[in-house]
């Protein structure tokens, strides 16, 4: 970036003033309010935190909002977090098919309508056992059957454990869908349903958006959140804390309210994974559906919407 | 007075066999086809248009008739090298008149793979980003490199055997017209017939010959690795490799005999087709359908005795499901009755062998179509918080459109290819005659 020092700062201050209290507003190029061109003073002040933590006083006139621009480059976003090793937890006994993970998830990566990357399964595993709920994400498996068989490198692993797909790249041929035992991946069959702006943006492989015509989409363990240290959509979605998400080398998972060691909880509640005997090495784990917080029927009324 | 008569019978031979121009019924082929391509072409255009929607694949079955059709089609190129190469190379003079149909299928055949496998692809725009970033662990790059190395050994296994039937047609301007005149001369007028010439193109055709078999075997094999090398039931067999060649020789000899059939009615062959080549080609049909029937034993009987859960489903779909009619219908039409129906002498005259041809072929595209789908509607996880249409599949007009529109295709390239070069190779022809005249 090649502005002058001020004009940097009011940049920085202004974006990030803008990114708090105009979520949803777009524009395509941030400079020109800071450049200062025509804008005229609107005689309305606006109190901000400067990058330096002190408080400055702005005309709201220089505002400009700007959008929620990827700022990580593809090769970057491919290379991933150095250090990191990020699994997910999913708690069985405190899911109750409440699909607030799937509709967070869905406007988080604004897919196209009636396309799911979490899907909450009914499983009975036999016929005298109960039948519980099992919320799937991508398994981020550390073998992914999906890498092995791309073609083109458009789905690619990184060294945070990430699985993602390279929208600008994939050619269509769907061969890792076929590959997938875990049925996670998606295709947009036609062009999806998302505001033009948003199809307008540059594509990011952390954030998966725009999802594009004639390629492949699946859950991206939230990338650009974890970049920022945030937790995942469907984490902070799910009402009963059933996601955890954490690093595997610190050791530790949270759902937002609490945080465990995770081979603790392993340990504790008898952790797994689903198709071990594939080979696959998924990164999320699951806890099974012991001591339920709610019984398996309370979620049947909330199943039937999608699933006539 | 020997030598007289067989210069007549030399001239009579190149008579009987150059190529000729279309009558009406050739015309109107000709325009059926060409209606069925353009119908696929338009379907194209609206799948390119609004994507992959148009058909009815969806996330589960997301491979569908498009791809059922290249595995068909990759099956019935085979048998370029089985009649070319294989018959050359094992010393069986009978199958040199045949030669030339089963180059002319392996070519319009390949050339469908590579076409329907493209317009399968969600983004075709791209197909560029496989020679920019293919990786060489992914079967589909095998499947590129070893498609586009048959393709190429296949036009030269039809193209060198030519060279002097071409010089022959360069005989005959007035027949032939001054634009194909000016084509083969294009081709071959290199060609003259010289001693050297003649031993390059034998060594040159012996080498194509071996190299094809490998090569054969790999495009096969690896289109059956597409769906091997994953996990799912039903594609999760060791055995597919070999059982996928053991149809794709099965369905290439009977497209074959469908074909010998069509000409030698046609073109009036009777003498160069003769019944003793459906008697040899009926023997060789019969054995690659009871090799493919143990290949499907192989297939269906070890899982079947086991019924592992995670394969029982799709089983059940197959042998007594809602596949189970066209899977008893593949294996009975496909397999059983050809055997049958071959086993006996009568069976292996002309017209029964068109009726098991076209049985084969037909009962062969119909199990490329059970090798794909049922197993996707079979996946280890359940089919959840999807679309109702997600849970079924049968293809839209477009998908059964383009479909059509290959096959059309592929049969549009076999009939122009008749109508330009001879279907039996004269010069060989003429080379047998002599041979027998001694």
């Amino acid at each position: 970036m090649e502005l002058k020092d001020s004009s940097r700062r009011d940049f920085l201050v202004a974006g990030l003033a803008v990114a708090a209290l105009a979520t949803g507003c777009t524009s395509n190029s941030p400079f020109e309010a800071a450049a200062g061109e025509d804008v005229k003073p609107s005689g309305k002040k606006v109190k901000l935190l400067s990058v330096d933590g002190e408080e400055i006083e702005l005309d709201e006139a220089f505002l400009k909002p700007v959008p929620h621009l990827p700022t990580i480059s593809n090769a970057e976003a491919r290379v991933g977090i150095p250090g990191k090793k990020f699994v997910m937890v999913i708690d069985l006994s405190r899911c109750k098919n409440l699909k607030k993970c799937q509709s967070a998830c869905n406007h988080a990566h604004d897919l196209n309508p009636g396309e799911n990357w979490i899907k909450v399964d009914p499983m009975q595993s036999a016929e005298h056992t109960a039948p519980y709920w099992e919320p799937t994400t991508c398994m981020h498996c550390d073998e992914p059957p999906c890498v092995k068989v791309c073609p083109v490198d458009a789905t690619f692993k990184r060294q945070d454990g990430i699985v993602l797909i390279d929208s600008d790249r994939c050619i269509g041929c769907r061969f890792c869908m076929a590959a997938c035992p875990y049925s996670t991946r998606v295709f947009n069959w036609g062009a999806p349903e998302i505001p033009a702006d948003v199809a307008a943006q540059p594509y990011s492989a952390e954030t998966s958006i725009p999802q594009k015509k004639g390629t492949v989409g699946k859950c991206d363990f939230c990338a650009d959140m974890t970049r920022m240290g945030m937790l995942p959509h469907c984490v902070s979605a799910c009402p009963n804390g059933t996601f955890f998400y954490g690093d595997l080398n610190e050791d530790s998972v949270t759902n937002g309210a609490e945080t465990f060691r995770f081979s603790d909880m392993m340990r504790d509640k008898g952790g797994y994974r689903l198709m071990e005997d594939l080979g696959t090495k998924p990164s999320v784990y699951y806890l099974p559906p012991v001591s339920r917080n709610f019984p398996y029927e309370s979620g049947l009324e909330n199943d039937k919407l999608q699933n006539k | 007075m020997e030598n007289s008569k067989s210069i007549a019978g030399e001239e009579q031979i190149i008579q009987d066999l150059l190529p000729r121009k279309f009558k009406n019924s050739g015309k109107i082929l000709v325009y059926i086809l060409s209606a069925f391509c353009l119908v696929g072409i338009y379907a194209y255009y609206r799948q390119l248009r609004y994507g992959l929607i148009v058909t009815h694949m969806r996330d589960y079955v997301s491979w569908g008739i498009y791809i059922s059709n290249f595995v068909f089609f990759v099956a019935i190129s085979l048998v370029g090298s089985l009649i070319t190469a294989v018959f050359r190379l094992a010393g069986v003079k009978w199958g040199s008149p045949l030669t030339r149909i089963a180059e002319m299928i392996a070519v319009a055949a390949i050339i469908f793979a590579s076409i329907i496998i493209i317009v399968d692809m969600g983004s075709p725009e791209r197909f560029y980003n496989l020679f920019i970033y293919g990786r060489i662990q992914s079967p589909i790059i095998w499947d590129v490199i070893v498609i586009t190395t048959y393709f190429f050994i296949s036009i030269l296994l039809l193209y060198y055997p030519m060279l002097p039937d071409l010089q022959i047609l360069l005989r005959f301007k007035e027949e032939s017209g001054p634009r194909l005149h000016k084509f083969y001369s294009y081709l071959g007028s290199f060609w003259k017939g010289s001693h050297k010439q003649y031993l390059l193109s034998k060594k040159a055709i012996n080498a194509l010959c071996i190299a094809i078999i490998p090569v054969a075997f790999t495009i096969h094999t690896v289109t059956s690795w597409l769906f091997a090398t994953t996990y799912r039931p039903g594609w999760d067999s060791t055995n597919f490799g070999a059982y996928f060649i053991a149809g794709a020789f099965l369905v290439g000899a009977g497209a074959v005999v469908v074909a010998m059939y069509i000409f030698r009615k046609w073109y009036g062959l009777e003498k160069y087709i003769t019944l003793e080549h459906f008697d040899k080609m009926g023997r060789v049909l019969v054995l690659l359908c009871l090799l493919y029937l143990y290949f499907n034993v192989n297939e269906f009987l070890t899982p079947f005795f086991k019924m592992k859960e995670s394969e029982a489903g799709y089983l059940n779909d197959m042998f007594s499901g809602s596949f189970a009619p066209v899977f008893w219908f593949a294996i009975f039409t496909g397999i059983i009755l050809p055997i049958i129906i071959l086993l006996f002498k009568t069976g292996r005259k002309p017209l029964p062998m068109f009726i098991v041809g076209i049985m084969v072929v037909v009962g062969a595209w119909f199990k490329r179509y059970l090798i794909v789908t049922p197993t996707l509607l079979h996946p280890f996880l359940p089919m959840h918080d999807v679309p109702a249409s997600y849970h079924h599949y049968f293809p839209s007009w477009e998908e059964w459109a383009i479909t059509m529109g290959s096959l059309a295709g592929a049969i549009l390239i076999i009939v122009a290819l008749c109508r330009v070069f001879p279907i039996i190779p004269i010069q060989e022809t003429i080379n047998e005659h002599h041979e027998t005249a001694k």
